[in-house]
């Protein structure tokens, strides 16, 4: 762990002359394969299954962008990373994008120099509790051991929440995800915090989940989205647009068993543009192949909805709903710009 | 005809910087230095042009703001709203006090294993080498994280003490309750303290100060004592009973005092989710603190055994025929001789209990490489200041321990003449 950091340190520090200046595309291009920063293990948003291939929400972010780029979404190189290795990891250059859930903040995104290319995930933070403690509200922690992930917006938020309302806490720090499963399991502390999305997969990894609680306060915004370094606007607008090309499928009704019919060409323009069935061709606009986003769409296992039901939606263990992660026309907050 | 002339002077070449062995050494030395200073200088120019490609700029500044997170373990005053630069500084201590207790845990350790070592008992003799041979073997990161473990998995979570029939309960007379998460002890307060003062940085007890002047004002007196009754012995071959003198110097002023300033303990009791009104004292220094002094008392053992080893087996002989005990034979005549071969080595541990400390994060406790290396690393993405600083501070503790040893081996190595 030291020794990551350290290292991160002085290959962001001394050794990434090249990367800077280079286009992050042709860097790619060039070494066929994508480096995709991923969660160390978190169900249903990135983790590596018994025979090492990675899945999940997160992940699919990743293959979208290898399948636009590469033409191939399974040439992806997933580098798992922790709440603390992350930044170093993409400042660095060893990792071409960050899909790690990972807030939108003033500063990672000024400060740290690092360019959010939107939202897949609208979160907040909550609380997890056994149920035997007999809590139901967050406000009724005072005096708790809160166990919580180092490096993450959340330690900030937990010392904003305890301090607004008053109360006091004590802070067990760990350094991933299965860490605090462990201390929460084992009763090391009373309550869990993290994204809320985080704690129901973390929950369905349990072996009695119905024993504990996740309790109605969401005490943060948390904005999750992938991001990538600053100063390259080329590979910034590429990994954005992949990632809009998932959320505009859904909103057109592309799926991934329609998306070979539809790509023939139909009559609406919006999806003939999309999937470069058209005479428009946006792919050689930002560098890549007309069909870029059908490819993409395809790679990532169909559109924005399917990825959601297939990995987190209420079908799978974890139940999340789409809540907030609706479409804008379901009263959702997922608005893609027009391909145009 | 005897003319004496010069031997002819051979003009200097360049050539000669190479074949010429009165220069050849300092040219390749030349040679040398300007490349280590290129390299050095590469690294430096590399830094600051892509720090300035990254538009980052080399700022300490960070320091001065609000940190924002909190700490679960201080020894002095802090909060989330304290600098960045006060959380660095309560790491720094918390390092400090965990790498103090582990060194005085495993010197006390290390020196009766390694005495034990040299057992003639069989028994013993062999299972101290166990000992020392299983905990030098596995890495140190192992044994702090058995030791966190056991402590979280094997202690009762503090709900057990809860009401009519708990299944935990409080230990030695209900005063200190062993729970998964920390050890709950008693408090000690003053019911007529004497405050504290400002020094800065932080808050300084006075209680705290008015004990350890008592208990070094009797310890010298106590000195005094014994140097007087050493004295008569020497004169009169009858030494004086100072026991019982000792005991009332050493103990009754600490007892008027601890009176005088109202001295009481409060227990710990559980309220809410946690005990209360005690001190806590975490299970993650309690793990790092047991795994770096098992392990380091495993080296210490062989040095010690070294040390000893290396007085020559005939001291041992006179001073039985002396008349010496075995006991004695070892803490007057033995070790004051073996120190000289320990302490060198001794000091190359206390250095790496020092550095291993910052092993910390693996159960989370907060030392420096937790907050500055850590926490404020993230949250402020400044990792090369952070590193280049936490860097910094170990090399300077680690020379003042060094410094601090050099200074005790000099009073005990060989005094030749």
């Amino acid at each position: 762990m030291k020794n990551t950091v350290f290292l991160g340190t002085l290959a962001a520090a001394g050794l990434a002359a090249g990367l800077v200046s280079a286009a992050t595309l042709d860097d790619v291009k060039a070494r066929g394969e994508l480096n995709c920063g991923v969660n160390t293990g978190l169900v249903g948003f990135a983790a590596p299954d018994a025979n090492g291939n990675w899945s999940g929400f997160d992940v699919a972010i990743c293959k979208a962008v290898a399948a636009a780029v590469l033409g191939d979404a399974s040439k992806v190189k997933y580098v798992p990373t922790t709440g603390q290795t992350r930044f170093t990891a993409l400042a660095s250059g060893e990792v071409d994008i960050l899909s790690r859930n990972t807030t939108w903040t003033f500063s990672r995104d000024a400060d740290l120099k690092f360019t959010f290319i939107g939202v897949n995930y609208y979160d907040g933070q909550g609380f997890m509790v056994n149920k035997a403690l007999g809590v139901s509200s967050a406000k009724e922690l005072d005096g708790a051991t809160v166990c919580i992930q180092t490096g993450t917006t959340t330690e900030l938020n937990l010392a904003d929440f305890f301090k607004t309302n008053n109360m006091t806490y004590t802070p067990v720090t760990i350094e991933t995800n299965a860490e605090g499963e462990q201390q929460f399991l084992a009763g090391a502390c009373d309550a869990y915090t993290t994204d809320a999305s985080g704690l129901a997969a973390t929950r369905a990894a349990f072996a009695n989940p119905d024993d504990y609680v996740i309790l109605p306060e969401i005490v943060s915004k948390e904005p999750l989205g992938p991001l990538v370094r600053h100063g390259d606007d080329q590979w910034a607008d590429i990994t954005r647009w992949a990632m809009n090309a998932l959320i505009a499928a859904e909103e057109y009704g592309v799926t991934s068993a329609n998306i070979e019919e539809l790509s023939k060409g139909t009559e609406n323009p919006e999806i003939n543009r999309l999937l470069g069935s058209g005479e428009d061709n946006l792919g050689a606009m930002i560098g890549l192949e007309k069909d870029w986003a059908k490819k993409a769409i395809i790679g990532a296992g169909g559109n924005y909805g399917e990825i959601f039901a297939a990995t987190i939606g209420e079908s799978t263990p974890i139940g999340l709903a789409r809540g907030l992660n609706a479409q804008w026309t379901q009263g959702g907050l997922l608005y893609s710009p027009p391909f145009r | 005809m005897a003319t004496v002339s010069d031997a002819p002077k051979a003009s200097f070449r360049l050539s000669m910087l190479i074949y010429d062995t009165r220069y050849r050494s300092i040219t390749i030395q030349i040679v040398v230095l300007m490349l280590f200073m290129a390299g050095a200088a590469w690294l430096v120019d590399n830094t600051v042009r892509n720090l300035a490609a990254l538009g980052k700029d080399f700022s300490f500044a960070f320091l001065w703001n609000r940190a924002g997170y909190d700490i679960n373990q201080m020894l002095v005053e802090y909060s989330n709203d304290s600098t960045h630069g006060r959380a660095m500084f309560i790491g720094l201590l918390n390092t400090l006090l965990v790498a103090f207790m582990s060194c005085v845990a495993a010197t006390v350790l290390g020196v009766i294993i390694g005495v034990l070592r040299l057992s003639p008992n069989w028994i013993i003799g062999r299972l101290t080498t166990v000992y020392v041979e299983m905990f030098r073997n596995i890495p140190i990161l192992l044994w702090i994280l058995v030791a966190y473990a056991i402590f979280t998995e094997v202690l009762p979570a503090p709900n057990a003490f809860r009401g009519d029939n708990p299944t935990a309960s409080m230990i030695l007379f209900d005063s200190v309750a062993l729970t998964n998460r920390y050890t709950a002890i008693p408090d000690p307060l003053f019911y007529r303290s004497l405050g504290n003062i400002d020094v800065g940085l932080f808050l300084i007890s006075l209680d705290l100060l008015a004990i350890i002047a008592v208990i070094t004002g009797s310890v010298l007196v106590n000195r005094k004592l014994l140097a007087h009754a050493t004295a008569v012995q020497n004169a009169t071959g009858v030494r004086p009973v100072t026991w019982w003198k000792s005991i009332l110097i050493l103990i009754v002023p600490l007892v008027v005092l601890l009176v005088a300033l109202g001295f009481h303990a409060e227990r710990p009791v559980l309220r809410g989710f946690n005990f209360t009104g005690g001190l806590d004292v975490s299970n993650s220094l309690m793990a790092l603190w047991l795994g770096l002094t098992l392990y380091t008392a495993a080296f210490i053992a062989e040095i010690v055994r070294a040390g000893i080893s290396a007085v020559s087996h005939g001291q041992t002989e006179a001073a039985f025929a002396l008349g010496l005990r075995p006991n004695r034979t070892m803490s007057l005549v033995i070790l004051p001789q073996a120190l000289r071969v320990i302490v060198p080595p001794l000091i190359s541990q206390y250095l790496n209990i020092t550095k291993n400390s910052s092993l910390a994060i693996a159960v989370g406790y907060m030392d420096l490489r937790g907050t500055l290396g850590g926490i404020t690393l993230n949250q402020t993405g400044r990792e090369l200041e952070a590193v280049l600083l936490m860097m910094l501070i170990y090399l300077a503790i680690s020379l003042l321990i060094s410094a601090a040893m050099n200074v005790y081996n000099n009073s005990v190595k060989l005094k030749e003449r």
